[in-house]
């Protein structure tokens, strides 16, 4: 790999988030309008917040939520995936179905889903999996396709067995894609998960907001949207992004 | 000393506008006492298609092959072409996993690895190695492995001579110590003569089985020149596989 990264690497988007700031507080202060509160009174809500123990509440409830719907999804989409890029007839037979979840639009999903189950925990995490499955099983089952036949060959002549082929073979190679789709599975579920909140739930990131939203108090919402994306960047430095480096050791 | 027999009755692909094509018909020999076995036959003759059957890769077949005490599954290991090693392990975890033993004996693969001059590339990812070595580690992968047959196609082909001849003695080495029945497919009469115990020459496809011939040289007398001189007897004896010598 060739060696690019400069001296200090939180240099250059430390610079670039600076200037965001900036020209949000100039914007700010010459609209000075409470409809853009500046990012100081969004700190002052940020931190009122975090010393009430509510954002936390939420943050962690909504987090849970994406854990779980996260999980699943990722579970059932490499399953399927795998199965639909082996096995051709069965990929025919299934494609239409997939084309039709890809098109539903996730809002219809998430009503159908509460009419159908209620206002319960179960319809809210099942109408997320719903949602972001379809884009897990497409991704994967385009690394089922290109495995590599020669290295399955080996396995097979020397009688791994279905497990060892799995573990020793297969997800090596559906690594990148699974690491695809969890990154932008996560950007993806976080969002449908506030939806759900925001459409059938008394609690989480998505009610508060839609609560702010009646209350007309926008420099909550901007707070709670902040310490949701510090919240999701940390997890892709901490977890995602060690988790890629690790499996990348042997290029 | 079991043995292994192979009779495959049919072998057909079909085409891609569906018609059948037989690659091998009628095809029988057999194997035992550890014998060093290559198989010469022209270019398409079926040769990897006859490995892979062995081998268990390939199932759609009329014909058997089993060892003579029934009911005894035999372990078969592979040497491709080209080496298939799992990029993300490395060398040692490489012949590791190719074994079907519960404990692994690390002690027999670094020596193994010590022949073959690779003792410092234990711990080296297969993308971090020459071609060369990547041949030499699905080699250590194949002798590693504890199995009744052992199954290599072509494992020299296109390496320069000096290289070829050193992996052949090697080869030899290694099959002296670990002692099993190797079936070694090859176009090369000359590579097969200096290494094979029995050469079996198989036709064109639909391919059977031409000649089955011992080669009655000792192994510390295979110069260049009787190899030569073999050939020629051969030639002279068997006019029906002149075409291949």
């Amino acid at each position: 790999m060739m060696n690019t990264t400069p001296r200090l690497p939180f240099l250059q988007p430390l610079l670039s988030l600076s200037l965001l700031i900036i020209i949000w507080q100039v914007l700010a202060s010459t609209l000075n309008t409470v409809v853009l509160p500046s990012p100081l009174l969004v700190l002052d809500a940020l931190i009122a917040a975090l010393s009430s123990g509510e954002l936390q509440h939420h943050l962690g409830i909504t987090l849970y939520r994406l854990a779980i719907s996260f999980f699943i999804a990722m579970l059932l989409g490499t399953a399927i995936g795998v199965a639909l890029g082996r096995h051709q007839k069965t990929n025919a037979f299934f494609d239409s179905w997939l084309v039709i979840l890809l098109n539903i639009p996730a809002l219809v999903t998430i009503i159908l889903c509460y009419i159908w189950f209620g206002l319960i925990e179960t319809a809210a995490i099942f109408a997320v999996v719903v949602n972001k499955l379809p884009n897990v099983i497409v991704t994967i089952r385009e690394g089922a396709r290109n495995l590599d036949e020669e290295l399955l060959e080996m396995a097979e002549a020397y009688q791994f067995g279905p497990l060892k082929t799995l573990s020793q073979v297969i997800l090596p190679q559906l690594y990148p894609y699974i690491m695809a789709s969890a990154r932008t599975g996560l950007a993806l579920i976080w969002k449908i998960v506030l939806v759900v909140e925001l459409l059938g739930r008394s609690d989480g990131m998505g009610y508060q907001i839609h609560l702010f939203f009646q209350l007309f108090d926008i420099t909550s919402i901007m707070a709670y949207t902040v310490s949701f994306i510090i919240i999701i960047q940390l997890i892709e430095m901490m977890v995602l992004q060690p988790l890629d480096k690790k499996s990348q050791r042997w290029k | 000393m079991n043995t292994l027999n192979i009779d495959i009755k049919n072998k057909a692909f079909t085409t891609a506008d569906k018609h059948s094509v037989t690659v091998i018909e009628d095809l029988q020999f057999k194997l035992s006492n550890n014998e060093f076995v290559c198989i010469i036959g022209p270019s398409g003759c079926g040769k990897t298609s006859l490995l892979n059957i062995i081998a268990g890769l390939d199932k759609n077949f009329s014909g058997s092959v089993s060892l003579s005490e029934a009911g005894v599954q035999f372990k078969t290991s592979y040497i491709f072409q080209n080496p298939r090693l799992l990029p993300w392990r490395t060398v040692l975890e490489n012949i590791q996993l190719a074994s079907n033993e519960p404990a692994n004996n690390d002690t027999k693969i670094i020596q193994l690895l010590q022949r073959l001059g690779l003792e410092d590339s234990l711990n080296s990812y297969p993308h971090h190695l020459s071609l060369g070595m990547q041949r030499r580690v699905a080699l250590a992968r194949g002798f590693y492995r504890e199995s009744d047959i052992l199954l290599m196609d072509e494992p020299l082909v296109s390496l320069d001579p000096p290289t070829a001849r050193k992996a052949r003695t090697l080869l030899i080495e290694l099959w002296q110590q670990q002692a099993r029945n190797v079936l070694f497919v090859t176009h090369d009469l000359d590579e097969a003569i200096e290494l094979a115990d029995r050469l079996i020459f198989i036709s064109s496809s639909p391919s059977h089985v031409l000649a089955d011939i011992k080669v009655d040289i000792a192994r510390s007398e295979r110069s260049a020149k009787n190899i030569e001189q073999f050939k020629r007897q051969l030639s002279s004896q068997r006019a029906d596989i002149a075409h291949l010598i």
